[in-house]
């Protein structure tokens, strides 16, 4: 579904991403893991146009992905929860939501979806005409997945949807993940939280400083030593 | 609860207090019968037993006052839904003496300014004064309460409409009386009065409920506030010079109008906004049938507009699709200096160094009056037996195109693109990422903004006869973004406000136009400091610049899910509640 040949990425002469390649299949749920630095979170940003590759090639459902301009790839059925969620802290939630489905143009589909997010996260349909940024840091991490979702992506791609939170909400958070993966929704997964990441994951890629040193299924990563050594924190 | 020590202490003076302001009382219902000046001053404050308009402005508010002190006593707050707590009679009281005090204090000054100097004043002035001192000192005591709560009142539709056509009402009074004053210390007056009125209204909790009001009767409101402007000169007895004020302030109004969709929404600084006023009323000039236009060709008047806008429209784009791409100070500064070469290019389109489009300096006068079959807005008419002069004419034609803005700021502000743009506004990249098409939607705004000033330029071309380059000047763009600032971003109602102070003020106060840089500048200061959400500020605004205050925003969440359903719900709404505990079962 997604294919990334040969990456780079560069901040100035400074490059994040040192040409990598990974595949993600329809239906998975792959996971990029990576010690802070390891260009995750520039990889994500690249496949969602926000920013520009130095070379190589992203495909997606057979489509040249890379020099497609930002506010297109969410057309093309790419959904991106960007790292440190970026709420619209002063709009609502239901503005929030709403502006997840910009794009889109059916009243009623949109409507709908707005429904099925309130039923996923009751909080916030409880809640909706409150300013996001009123809301605690699960409440927000909710909202940023179901504004994500409101595009109704084919490819949903969620950056460290953990962080900062307490292990129950992080599990909420994984469950809800698993149920998306369950209704057909394909995800590409960045974590700092390796174990969570794992569990769920078909298939898992690690990152140092630009490259994918190893992959694997998640279930073979999580028993791997170098992961456990570096990303579990096991002691061997 | 816990109340801090000097509070109390300060409650056992509430009963002494309130007799002291309460003898401050009677001392101002009696001072309107004793001559204030020496001479007439402001007005004619020179009768025994005849109160003249300025005190009868200072008797209404004295009453309010009284009705306040002794409500405040009689009426105790017991009971969320009790009257002592919908309407908090102790805040009123206090406003309403300060205003007193403000107000009494500002005639005397004017009063003395304008005589001979203090001598001037009688006993009567010096008696209110002491009295509004009284008053002061003593409501300072009374406890203030809590924030009245009429505001969750839910009352029947035929009140809420009433409420509506008579707040109207007292705004047409205001804005017909205040333009007819011709004294500038009268005009002066006049304004701290109205100003303090509306203050005292919001303090007993009356504003909160119009605004409530208003909002669940949005319709009524348009209409009627439709009706207050369309009536508005006939209130003037044909005096064509007020009428060239309103015409004036409408012009700013509706310009500033168009800035707002620019800055208030899509959250651009523009700072040569005016130049697409300019282009428009360059381009009407050009295209009218004044002998000195430089082209041949003149369409019929609607077409002219629709070219002016479009020209206006094609210099945003122009000037836009480079600069849109950076962000924040780099578009303030650049369209700051489009402005300049806006202004200086009309200069040099003279013949001698380029075309002659403008005649330059000299610009384009001797524009002729419109003409709708055969209605001649050049020439008086009389309709109901009142004079409707050339500029009532015209002001009726500018309502008109004011009304064309605000109904696109209104329908663009409640869209798609309106939230687009409110995203674009709060971060960039995040509306990026939500596939918001920001370069476009800028472009939109910027564009957008331009037709409007474009249209509102044409009509000027007309309403003012000549246009000139001089007319165009960088202050006149800072002066818009004031009135938008002053008033309160992205809102209809606090534009519209900010223009007319801003306009209105320096027409009326000639004497201190030396000062006007100095004022506006002090008051803007002043505003950031304390209310820098604007006079009427927009919901989302207000959180924007107090986002630390959970109460208020509960409150304004409250608020727009009572707009939305259409009716109020009763005390404190059932949601933040339910959502309280539902954020506690997640932990």
């Amino acid at each position: 579904m997604l294919e990334v040949k040969d990456l780079v990425v560069a901040y100035g002469r400074v490059q994040a991403v040192k040409g990598i390649s990974f595949t993600v299949e329809q239906g998975q749920i792959v996971s990029l893991l990576g010690t802070n630095g390891a260009g995750k979170t520039t990889t994500l940003r690249t496949i969602s146009g926000l920013l520009k590759p130095v070379s190589g090639e992203i495909w997606f459902e057979g489509e040249r992905l890379d020099g497609v301009p930002a506010h297109q790839i969410v057309t093309r059925g790419i959904a991106h929860s960007p790292e440190g969620r970026r709420l619209f802290p002063r709009m609502s939630v239901e503005d929030n939501l709403l502006l997840g489905a910009f794009t889109r143009r059916d009243a009623a589909g949109v409507r709908q979806d707005l429904d099925r997010v309130y039923g996923l996260f009751t909080v916030l349909g409880e809640r909706r005409n409150q300013a996001a940024g009123l809301f605690s840091g699960g409440e927000q991490q909710m909202l940023a997945i179901g504004r994500a979702m409101m595009s109704r992506p084919r490819l949903l791609m969620l950056d460290e949807p953990s962080m900062g939170l307490s292990p129950i909400m992080t599990q909420t958070i994984m469950r809800t993940i698993a149920d998306l993966q369950a209704e057909g929704t394909t995800i590409l997964l960045v974590e700092q939280n390796a174990q969570a990441a794992l569990q769920l994951s078909d298939r898992g890629y690690v990152l140092e400083v630009g490259a994918i040193t190893f992959s694997d299924t998640g279930a073979a990563l999580l028993e791997d030593d170098r992961v456990k050594r570096t990303y579990l924190g096991v002691d061997l | 609860m816990n109340r801090p020590a000097f509070l109390a202490s300060f409650e056992r003076f509430a009963a002494p207090g309130r007799l002291v302001a309460l003898v401050g009382t009677a001392l101002l219902l009696a001072a309107p019968m004793l001559p204030w000046a020496y001479r007439p001053a402001l007005d004619d404050m020179t009768f025994w037993f005849a109160p003249s308009p300025l005190q009868w402005c200072g008797l209404a508010l004295t009453v309010v006052l009284l009705a306040c002190l002794v409500l405040g006593w009689v009426v105790r707050p017991q009971g969320r839904r009790s009257l002592g707590r919908r309407l908090n009679f102790n805040r009123g009281a206090r406003a309403a003496a300060i205003a007193l005090l403000a107000f009494v204090a500002v005639v005397l000054v004017a009063s003395a300014l304008e005589l001979a100097g203090l001598v001037a004043l009688e006993p009567g002035g010096w008696l209110a004064l002491a009295g509004a001192m009284l008053a002061a000192s003593g409501v300072l005591t009374l406890p203030r309460g809590e924030e009245p709560t009429l505001r969750t009142l839910r009352s029947p539709a035929w009140l809420q409409i009433l409420g509506i056509v008579l707040a109207l009402a007292f705004v047409l009074f205001v804005a017909a009386y205040g333009l007819d004053l011709d004294d500038p210390g009268a005009f002066f007056s006049f304004g701290v009065w109205a100003g303090v009125v509306v203050w005292v209204a919001a303090q007993v909790g009356l504003l909160g409920w119009l605004s409530t009001a208003a909002g669940q009767n949005r319709s009524v409101l348009v209409l009627s506030a439709f009706v207050v402007a369309f009536v508005f000169p006939f209130t003037q007895n044909g005096s064509d010079a007020n009428m060239s004020i309103a015409a004036g302030v409408l012009i700013f109004a509706a310009t500033a109008m168009g800035l707002n969709i620019v800055v208030g929404l899509a959250g651009l600084l523009d700072l040569g906004y005016i130049a697409f006023l300019g282009a428009g009323a360059f381009t009407a000039a050009v295209l009218s049938e004044s002998a000195f236009a430089t082209i041949g060709w003149s369409p019929p008047f609607p077409i002219v507009v629709l070219i002016s806008g479009c020209v206006s429209a094609l210099l945003g784009l122009l000037i836009g699709s480079p600069t849109l791409r950076v962000s924040g100070d780099y578009l303030a500064i650049v369209t700051l200096a489009f402005g300049e070469i806006f202004r200086i290019s009309m200069n040099n389109l003279d013949g001698t160094d380029g075309p002659n489009l403008t005649r330059g300096s000299n610009g384009i006068p001797a524009i002729p009056n419109l003409d709708f079959f055969g209605f001649d807005f050049g020439s008086p008419h009389d309709i109901f037996g009142i004079t409707i002069g050339r500029f009532a004419n015209y002001y009726w034609l500018l309502l008109l195109v004011m009304g064309l803005i605000i109904l696109v700021f209104t329908n663009l502000n409640r869209s798609r693109i309106g939230r687009g743009w409110v995203a674009i506004r709060e971060d960039e990249r995040a509306a990026e990422a939500m596939g918001v098409n920001t370069f476009g939607l800028k472009l939109l705004a910027f564009a957008g903004g331009a037709f409007l000033a474009g249209v509102a330029g044409s009509v000027k071309a007309h309403v003012d006869v000549s246009v000139t380059p001089d007319q165009y000047i960088f202050l006149e763009s800072a002066f818009l973004v004031a009135g938008i600032v002053l008033g309160g971003m992205g809102t209809v109602g606090g534009v519209l406000v900010g223009a007319t102070v801003l306009k209105l003020l320096p027409e009326k106060l000639r004497f201190f136009e030396d000062y006007r840089l100095l004022t506006f500048g002090l008051l803007l200061v002043v505003m950031m400091r304390f209310r820098p959400e604007g006079l009427m500020p927009d919901e989302r605004r207000q959180l924007e610049f107090h986002d630390d205050d959970e109460e208020l925003a509960d409150e304004v969440a409250d608020d727009v899910a009572a707009h939305r359903v259409g009716s109020v719900v009763e005390g404190t709404s059932a949601e933040p509640g339910s959502g309280a505990t539902a954020k506690g079962d997640h932990r």
